[in-house]
């Protein structure tokens, strides 16, 4: 019997503001536990909540991006549950009118691309961490996490198979890190989902029951627990049993899903309206703001780039995808008359370096100004495309002006044709036997003798002046 | 000097004429104090009050009420200072922070004497719910005080303090105040900051005060009420001096009738006060027109969904794990809420949180909250509507004189009924208040008064009219026969 996989993914960002969606507390990561606490973050009796409005403007940066509707008057809910670390006892959400509805998600898994509907991406705030393991008899709580503003983004069950899940999420996490919105780092949290699994037999309108897996939080876990969860369900299924409709937990150590306490999902939140909090209502000037400054996206900045400076397209969707690299780019294009070249160094040679330190060019010690300089240094024929790999490496360790490592280390290509000339006649004559067989039509020894001439200039010589003046000399 | 039962505006002017010093004044309120019957007090605080005294009249502190002790309903935080909200689950609550109305009643210079008894975590209306012990009615000590801020009504009722402040939800500062016979006003929704009010129905609830006249109240009013951008329900429109227009003349003004509230099975002695006070009014030159709320009969039923809904999830907070009380011998976290919660809320918060979480069930949402809400913006309606035609609407502030302690605990909605007339004006968030003008048994009674949005300043203008006009607030207790 054949299946087929029905998938819809819950994803929270944790939203990049300073602080906390409804407190002045700070949001930073990794602090001494309930160091980042305010009294509202406490839920100390008489306190009350205000909407930090920057989680709304990121939160409409997204929902722009995936062209969705913004509600531009929202409202906030409470969903009540007993937990230690929710401290109010309930969960401030958006339930019934949640700031972002509609838009969708491009996908591409190995070349096919589709597209993912989203349902609705709204506001609400995290809750704290309960530790059991810091103490043998106790467990204990920190409320640093307590009321981060988390964008929580449901697709329409659209998905069917794990790839596309992974893929779905690797568009969400490209995109949110782009516009600013989350800083994407989904071994602290900042980004995780839930997948919400089901299968049926192909060709079945009717979904089948589904499980949902809670907090899963990296790419690779998302495959695997999303094909565990098939495996299983088919299993199940043909062995003539039903799936529970049920919370499942993916131990990632065990490389299985495991359902949690029944109590937990046996849950009524009782959601209403949070009688605290008025809705909130985003001006039509502060949309027009919002909406001023919101960035060109990766595809479209790629399309442009392609038409505007005829750059590769594998160059230019790299360069694209990241904010910072594209600025970059953007900057450098202002001044050189290159921009093939500037494309091509940092996906390149630049790339490779950002990989290797694992950084974003603007925390490198590469300057706009120093790549210009450099780039003018190519382009007119101070050095050779060689030569400015070892530059870069320079720059790269110390941050030294491109034209300083130049004329210290004597870098300046040779661009006088006596002194080629020279060279030349050097390679030719102590190379006899190799000149002959190029001669009797071994031309693929052509570039033995550049080599030779590069070897010699120790890699200053203008390739282009090397070749005219070599064929000049081997075909006399 | 004798200071008890002496007004706000006569302790100012004694210390204004330094007839009297703070310090004095001080010393004598807890002198008051130790000799009461009344259980009004959970919380003192004589040593810190002192303390405040002496700067006072070494010319430290300055403002509008500056050197004059009051006393905070116990549902406020006040930094450093228990606040248990009448519930033994705040036995050792101290609050690290000042609820914005305290932070605003201290700027003006007032000293806080202590936190008034009060029914737990406000629900109630006879303060016979409070963990720590009922309070007695001033005037009977069989009889209850109203609720829930029974404590702060009592006080002031029995000459303590002058000023105390409390809160309404529906009706938790008319009907003591009434029962007790002393002047008692709620503004609207939104005109004093909820930031530090211990919630119970959020939506619902209002700070507001006691005094011993309305004059009074308007001058506790213009520092209670302030826009507080820590709390999103907060009016921001500019605030009255609610003393300005006080001495307004009332000719011509008009004062709307219920056509809905049948008075006419009321006491004997209720219905001939007010017809009394109309006749006062009516020598003001003020007319008297009958106005329809025709949805008013919805007000009990829409109010005991909405405010049990808002404090089931209100109080959630309350599990034993961050403060207040915590079960002992507990061997997993189900026991930890379940325990903590059975011991430390008493009978009608658990009531209350039970019928509040039934009605925001899967399956009774729509039956019953949403109804609710529904009904609520009718009832709203029905008062902008009434307010097109008149200046105020007057009612009395509850169905009778105090009853005795122990008669209604057996029954709650014969207590609930006790609301019955100041309800609406919180499900509409209308200002309202009442001022004493008679007796049934015995016993004071109230008159109520309710203002259209953001009009205390009327309110407020037609009680001191109508006090300047009578001699009912003036009438206290006589503490001798009874004790």
């Amino acid at each position: 019997m054949s299946w087929e996989t029905v998938i819809g993914l819950e994803v929270h960002a944790q939203l990049s503001t300073n602080t906390k969606l409804f407190s002045s507390a700070s949001t930073q990561f990794g602090s001494e536990p309930n160091t980042q606490v305010d009294l509202v973050d406490l839920g100390l009796p008489g306190v009350l909540p205000v909407v930090n409005k920057d989680a709304f403007k990121k939160a409409i940066r997204f929902g722009l991006a995936i062209k969705a509707d913004i509600n531009q008057e929202s409202t906030f809910d409470r969903k009540n549950y007993f937990y230690p670390d929710l401290p109010k006892g309930y969960q401030i959400t958006q339930m019934t009118k949640p700031i972002v509805e509609g838009g969708l998600i491009d996908i591409d898994v190995d070349g096919d691309k589709k597209t993912i509907n989203i349902t609705r991406a709204h506001l609400e705030e995290d809750a704290g961490k309960s530790i059991h393991d810091a103490y043998p008899d106790k467990s204990v709580i920190d409320l640093n996490r307590a009321g981060t503003p988390l964008l929580e983004i449901v697709s329409e069950p659209e998905i069917s198979s794990a790839k596309e899940a992974v893929a779905y999420m690797k568009a969400l996490h490209q995109l949110v890190i782009f516009l600013d919105v989350c800083d994407g780092d989904m071994s602290q949290g900042s980004l995780r989902c839930d997948a919400n699994v089901s299968i049926r037999k192909v060709g079945d309108s009717e979904l089948g029951t589904r499980t949902e897996i809670k907090n899963i939080n990296s790419f690779k876990f998302i495959e695997k627990a999303i094909n565990f969860e098939i495996k299983r369900q088919i299993k199940v299924l043909e062995s003539g049993e039903k799936v529970t409709q049920e919370t499942r937990l993916y131990d990632s150590g065990k490389d299985e899903t495991r359902p949690m306490r029944s109590k937990e999902f046996a849950n009524d939140y009782r959601y209403f309206p949070d009688p605290d909090l008025l809705p909130v209502v985003i001006s039509n000037d502060e949309m027009e703001e919002i909406r001023s400054t919101f960035p060109e996206l990766p595809a479209d900045k790629s399309k442009r780039y392609i038409s505007e400076f005829q750059i590769d397209k594998s160059e230019a969707e790299i360069i694209s995808s990241s904010r910072e690299l594209s600025n970059f780019f953007e900057v450098a294009v202002e001044s050189t008359n290159d921009p093939k070249l500037a494309a091509n160094l940092l996906v390149g040679e630049i790339g490779s370096l950002l990989n290797k330190d694992n950084i974003k060019i603007d925390e490198s010690k590469l300057s706009s100004n120093n790549f210009n300089i450099l780039l003018q240094r190519i382009s007119d024929g101070t050095i050779s495309k060689k030569i400015a790999k070892t530059i870069l490496a320079e720059i790269w360790e110390t941050g030294r002006n491109a034209d300083e490592i130049i004329n210290d280390q004597g870098l300046v290509q040779i661009q006088d044709e006596t002194l080629l000339e020279e060279v030349i006649i050097k390679v030719i004559e102590s190379n006899s036997k190799q000149v002959e067989d190029y001669k009797n039509g071994k031309d693929k020894l052509f570039g033995f003798f550049v080599g030779q001439v590069m070897k010699e200039t120790q890699g200053k010589a203008n390739p282009q002046a090397v070749n005219d003046l070599l064929k000049k000399a081997l075909n006399s | 000097m004798n200071i008890r039962f002496k007004t706000l505006s006569e302790l100012k002017k004694l210390l204004e004429t330094k007839e009297i010093s703070s310090c004095e004044l001080v010393s004598e309120t807890f002198k008051n104090i130790a000799s009461s019957k009344t259980n009004s007090f959970i919380t003192l605080d004589e040593e810190r009050s002192l303390i405040k005294a002496r700067a006072f009249d070494e010319g430290k502190i300055k403002g509008d009420l500056a050197g004059i002790p009051i006393a905070q309903k116990d549902l406020f935080c006040t930094k450093n200072l228990r606040t248990t909200c009448g519930s033994r689950i705040l036995e050792n609550f101290i609050p690290p922070y000042d609820a914005t109305v305290v932070e605003n009643l201290n700027a003006a210079g007032s000293i806080c004497v202590g936190k008034t008894n009060m029914d737990e975590f406000a629900m109630g209306s006879s303060n016979e719910t409070s963990y720590y012990g009922t309070v007695k009615n001033p005037w009977d000590f069989e009889r209850v005080p109203g609720g829930s801020s029974g404590g702060s009504a009592a006080a002031v009722s029995e000459g303590l303090i002058c000023a105390a402040t409390g809160t309404d939800t529906g009706g938790s500062i008319r009907q003591p105040a009434a029962l007790c016979g002393i002047t008692g006003i709620k503004p609207t929704y939104g005109r004093a900051s909820r930031w530090g009010m211990i919630a119970f129905a959020s939506s619902l609830d209002q700070a507001g005060t006691f005094a011993r006249n309305a004059e009074d109240c308007a001058l506790l009013l213009n520092h209670i009420c302030s826009h507080d951008t820590k709390d999103s329900t907060s009016i921001s429109d500019e605030q009255e001096n609610y003393l300005e227009n006080i001495d307004d003349d009332l000719k011509g003004k008009k004062i709307g009738i219920v056509k809905e509230f049948d008075i006419s099975n009321l006491n004997k002695e209720v219905q001939d006060s007010f017809e009394e006070s109309k006749k006062i009014f009516e020598a003001l030159g003020v007319n008297f027109v009958e106005v329809s709320l025709p949805n008013i009969k919805l007000s009990v039923p829409t109010y005991y969904v909405v405010a049990p809904a808002e404090c089931s999830s209100n109080l959630s907070r309350f599990d034993g794990v961050k403060y207040g009380y915590r079960a002992k011998n507990i061997n997993n976290l189900e026991e930890l809420y379940i325990k903590s919660r059975s011991e430390g809320f008493g009978d009608e918060v658990k009531r209350r949180i039970l019928i509040g979480t039934y009605v925001l069930s899967a399956g009774f949402y729509d039956a019953y909250y949403k109804k609710a809400q529904q009904s609520r913006r009718m009832i709203k309606n029905d008062f902008m509507e009434a307010f097109k035609d008149v200046d105020i609407i007057m009612s009395p502030s509850s169905p009778s004189s105090a009853f005795k302690i122990g008669s209604k605990t057996e029954d709650p909605i014969e207590m609930y009924l006790e609301d019955l007339f100041t309800i609406s004006a919180n499900l509409a968030g209308v200002p309202a208040m009442s001022i004493p003008h008679g007796f049934a048994y015995g016993l004071p009674i109230g008159l109520q008064l309710m203002g259209n949005y953001l009009e205390e300043s009327k309110i407020l203008n037609f009680a001191h009219q109508y006090q300047k006009n009578s001699d009912w607030h003036i009438k206290s207790p006589n503490l001798e026969e009874i004790s």
